[in-house]
């Protein structure tokens, strides 16, 4: 299980959150105008990377607030944890 | 072996009654009667003796009957208590036919260092953990801490090995921050170093075990570093007849000599690869079992154990190996030839010990995705480099888990273990204490990694008696056939053979199964590698795994207001979510289809009341509420005026319907939204997602108001009057208090919100309270003369009217369009979730599946949900029936159906396909009763 540092209440175990997938996939500014593609690519494509991955995770049985996390997929390592609307750290 | 000192315990094993000593597993106390066929194999039927002294036991396993059923257990594992009662596996196990009485619980546990296992290297390492101030949990699945100490005897410091762990185990527990816990198997290691482990409380004490002391308690336990001190397995290489009873590994027998006095057998040969069956043969020897000879694999043993043989007289064939065991049903005789040919003899000998090398318990470290390398030197897959920039576990590993082949090197070892844990858990480490003293220990020869000792002519030439898995029965013939069908990878292999998969999940068996398969591709065993290691480590009962989350503390139960009414009224109870509804309230002599026909009737001919507390209710205030709602909801929330009510249905990004329920205005910034009872807590998640990550400048609060409010629904034509008579200060005529709208009014003197709603299509309302006032409102409106309807009147009602229920009458694939509800889809909004989903070309199809009316012939034949729908002699599922009641209003059977294509279809005939049966069902527009909604205002 993993150990996942909530920003605003430090670190606590996998089963106080729910996972939300990718991080930064932003609700189009005007769907109207998207192509029926643009559309589907914004509703079903996700990437799915070996190695780090931003992701968003709500404290659901915490404070429930939601907040991105970078994370290797391959060994569940977490580099960074950052509050929804900052930018994705840069991480060496 | 009635001369045994300790305390005597009666138990009683395959119908026969058995002394043993306090402290004796029941193989101990079974070998020690001379018991030495315990178990039958489980695909063969072969007969199976006790193969080793621990966990990793593939042999000896037995059901359990008294105190408590209990299958598959290993015989080495089954301390004895007084009254026990056991029996010899038969292939199988058996569950309890009957509940558990015993108690389970959980135990959360954080600490700096834990360390797994309690043998010389553990203990040294927990010992140098706690010397620098670390919290320090020491776990250890045997009874008693010493590991390897306690079979082979060895002195520390002077003591025998048992008591000097027992000192230090006591020393470190009377410490304030460490816990030492015996009996107790570390069985996962997962993320970030989190640990579950199962401690056995009770088993040993039989029936004097405390009814208040939990039976078992699982340990999660959260670590800062952990030390893997595991310890190693023995193994063995397959020859002919490995399986029969007397074989054994030679450490095993000589833990019973030492740690429990018992001789396994009365003549041994030792077959080995390596030097350390050589104290076990002398330990054996000095116990007075005689050693017929060793047959060593090897050209030379060390010097050392090659002198104290000769001094003791027992005989070392080097060079030679055995290339069969015999004997009918258990061993009788052993056949020992030069490796190289020549003349095989036949050795008399109940007992063979059998040592194949040691292979270090990486379980854990794999599990916790620790990389293993093969180490040349013990022939075994040993814990690889944890600093690795892929993999960086906060694991220490220490001792023979390792690959250290000596006492003194295991303590050395844990203590710097420990200190490096320490170090890295960010203690100080204090200056290094002398290792404790130990015996001389002889140089070691190399040892020889033997796996397979090839048949003699004609003897098990097939190799359908060479055992690699012995509790799976595979062979080296099966192995053989694995590969011979194509199999390179050894994942396969285990899985076409079942090698491994087993209750002691292989562990003495994995790597050479691994080696087997690799000599067979002509590969090296080290390129080959061995199977995952997955948790659990050790079998662990769901009961422990439940622990208090059983029964009533399975899932919190949810009720209402006015839920001992609904009880005393004999209703029985739907489970919806976590509530429980009172699902129809018969009266003397009623069965469910009789009183839900006379609840419908009430609500539409006379006036009927619902329970209707349970439906989600969120409190959406702030100056954008308006705003969030028009973003969530498919039609338009903010041009609703204060006072009014509205129904609305929220989609997810795809179009399709998530939820539904009423919106209701209570002020230009303060709304109230009710949802399905079901879907309340993903509605408010959803709604919370959205103001979170997406517009977090809306300045809303949602916040769950369902358990704040009860809700009584007055439906039926004689409603109004009714209200009218408990709320005499209310306006009820039809236009001062119109349909989808709400007032505050008292009734029956209590203060109340009532709404004019209809989810039955009569003339209805709800009143909404305090819940605290909820008991004493369902009285008042009961006392009207009103009749109480539950949940299968409610659906039968809506069905009728075709509003759908969501989550039974959608699945996440229909859109408000698919369902007839293409008014509810605001066309002036610019946008909001789901709209633009409504123009993809998979939601204009015009052969979506549509909800419909379905009229069976026969008209009182119901229809079950699910059942599925096909044109006359066509096969092409249509779709499928979503609801299905017998209507008192129309006087037949109906149902409600998704069907492809459906609106198209009204008019026409298909078959509900019943099985064999065809059902002709006509379908219909979906809503049934009332079409021009005539009845909505009494
Ligand atoms: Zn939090």
């Amino acid at each position: 299980m993993l150990l996942i540092p909530c920003p605003w209440c430090g670190p606590r175990d996998e089963i106080e959150f729910h996972y939300g997938g990718q991080a930064h996939v932003a609700y189009p500014e005007d769907p109207a105008a998207l192509s029926d593609e643009e559309w589907a690519r914004y509703l079903f494509f996700r990437d799915n990377p070996k190695g780090r991955f931003a992701e968003r995770w709500s404290h659901s049985a915490g404070c429930r607030r939601w907040f991105n996390v970078v994370r290797d997929t391959a060994t569940n390592e977490i580099h960074a944890v950052y509050r929804i609307g900052e930018p994705r750290p840069v991480i060496a | 072996m009635t001369s045994r000192p300790g305390e005597v315990v009666r138990f009683r094993f395959d119908g026969r009654d058995y002394e043993g000593r306090r402290g004796d597993t029941l193989a101990a106390a079974l070998l020690a009667n001379g018991v030495r066929r315990v178990s039958t194999s489980v695909q063969l039927g072969q007969p199976r003796g006790i193969f080793s002294a621990g966990g990793e036991e593939p042999n000896a396993l037995v059901q359990i009957e008294t105190p408590f059923p209990e299958p598959m257990l290993p015989a080495t594992t089954v301390e004895i208590c007084d009254g026990l009662v056991a029996t010899g596996l038969p292939g199988k196990g058996r569950l309890a036919d009957r509940p558990d009485p015993a108690r389970y619980d959980t135990v959360h546990a954080h600490c700096d260092v834990l360390v797994v296992g309690a043998g010389p290297a553990g203990l040294m390492a927990a010992a140098e953990a706690a010397r620098g101030g670390a919290r320090v949990i020491l776990a250890d699945e045997r009874p008693a801490p010493g590991g390897s100490l306690l079979g082979t005897a060895e002195a520390v410091d002077g003591l025998p090995g048992r008591r000097w762990a027992a000192e230090r185990a006591a020393e470190l527990d009377g410490l304030a921050d460490v816990r030492v816990l015996c009996r107790t198997t570390v069985f996962g290691h997962y993320d970030d170093n989190y640990l579950v482990a199962v401690e056995r409380r009770t088993n040993h004490l039989g029936a004097a075990a405390p009814a208040t002391t939990a039976r078992e308690r699982i340990w999660r336990i959260r670590a800062r570093r952990v030390v893997h001190a595991t310890g190693a397995h023995e193994r063995f290489p397959a020859f002919a007849g490995n399986d029969l009873p007397g074989v054994m590994l030679a450490g095993a027998a000589r833990t019973y000599v030492n740690q429990y006095g018992v001789r396994p057998g009365r003549r041994a040969v030792v077959l080995t690869t390596n030097d350390t069956a050589y104290p076990a043969a002398l330990d054996l020897a000095a116990a007075g079992i005689e050693i017929a000879a060793i047959v060593d694999v090897r050209q030379a043993p060390g010097e050392e154990w090659a002198r104290r043989c000769a001094e003791r007289g027992i005989d070392v064939l080097t060079g030679h190996v055995v290339t069969a065991a015999r004997g009918a049903g258990e061993l009788s005789s052993v056949v020992v030839a030069p490796e190289d040919g020549g003349q095989a003899r036949d050795v008399p000998a109940d007992l063979l010990l059998v040592s194949g090398g040691w292979t270090p318990v990486v379980h854990l470290f794999s599990q916790a995705g620790g990389t293993l390398r093969f180490d040349e030197e013990i022939g075994a897959f040993v814990p690889g480099d944890t600093q690795a920039r892929d993999v960086r576990l906060a694991v220490e590993v220490a001792g023979s888990a390792r690959g250290v082949p000596t006492l003194s090197g295991c303590l050395r070892d844990g203590a710097e273990a420990g200190r490096r844990a320490l170090a890295a858990a960010g203690f100080a480490v204090p200056d290094q204490a002398p290792p404790p003293a130990v015996e001389d220990e002889p140089a070691a020869a190399p040892a020889r990694h033997l796996w397979l000792v090839p048949a003699a002519d004609g003897d098990g030439d097939d190799y359908r008696e060479h055992f690699v898995d012995l509790q799976r029965d595979v062979t080296v013939a099966d192995v053989l056939r694995a590969t011979g069908a194509g199999l390179r990878s050894v994942e396969h292999v285990k899985r076409y053979t079942t090698a491994g998969t087993a209750h002691d999940q292989g562990r003495t068996s994995g790597l050479l199964t691994s080696a087997i398969t690799a000599h067979a591709l002509g590969l090296d065993v080290a390129d080959l590698g061995v199977t995952t290691f997955r948790a659990p480590y050790a079998p662990v009962s769901f009961a422990a795994l439940a622990g208090r989350d059983r029964g009533h503390l399975h899932d919190p139960v949810r009720v209402t207001a006015m839920h001992d009414w609904h009880v005393a009224r004999g209703a029985p109870l739907e489970n919806v979510g976590q509530w429980k509804r009172p699902w129809y309230y018969p009266l003397d002599g009623e069965d469910m289809t009789a009183a839900v026909l006379r609840e419908c009737r009430a609500a539409r001919e006379d006036v009927a009341m619902m329970d209707a507390s349970t439906l989600g209710k969120i409190d959406v205030i702030g100056p954008d509420a308006a705003e969030l709602l028009d973003r969530l909801y498919t039609n338009m929330m903010s041009t609703l005026p204060v006072g009014s009510i509205r129904y609305g249905v929220m989609c997810r990004p795809d179009g399709m319907v998530f939820d539904d329920g009423t919106v209701i205005r209570l002020a230009e910034d303060h709304f109230l939204a009710t949802t399905t009872t079901g879907n309340a807590a993903a509605v408010l998640d959803w709604m919370e997602e959205w103001l979170q990550t997406e517009w977090p400048s809306l300045r809303v609060h949602c916040t769950s108001v369902t358990e704040q409010w009860a809700t009584v629904a007055l439906v039926g034509p004689r409603s109004r009057e009714v209200l009218a008579g408990l709320a005499p200060g209310l306006d009820v005529g039809n236009a001062s208090f119109p349909f989808m709208t709400w007032r505050d009014a008292e009734v029956a003197g209590i203060p109340a919100r009532v709404c004019r709603i209809s989810f039955s299509g009569e003339l209805a309302y709800e009143i909404n309270v305090r819940s605290w006032y909820g008991l004493a409102l369902w009285e008042a409106v009961n006392a009207a003369g009103v009749t109480p309807y539950g949940t299968e009147t409610m659906h039968v009602l809506r069905a009728e009217k075709g509003y759908p229920i969501i989550g039974q009458d959608t699945d996440g694939t229909v859109t408000p369009q698919d369902l007839g509800m293409a008014w509810v889809v605001s066309k002036k909004k610019a946008d909001f979730i789901g709209k633009r989903s409504f123009s993809r070309a998979d939601t204009v199809r015009p052969d979506r599946k549509q909800l419909v009316g379905l009229l069976p012939e026969d008209t009182g034949r119901l229809l079950p949900e699910g059942v599925h729908l096909v044109e006359p002699g066509g096969t092409r599922a249509l779709g499928h029936v979503t609801s299905g009641y017998r209507s008192a209003a129309l006087g037949r059977t109906f149902a409600l159906a998704l069907i492809s294509g459906g609106r198209e279809r009204v008019g026409e005939r298909l078959h509900a396909a019943m099985g064999e049966e065809m059902i002709p069902v006509t379908v219909t527009h979906h809503v049934l009763y009332d079409p021009e909604g005539a009845r909505r205002d009494g």
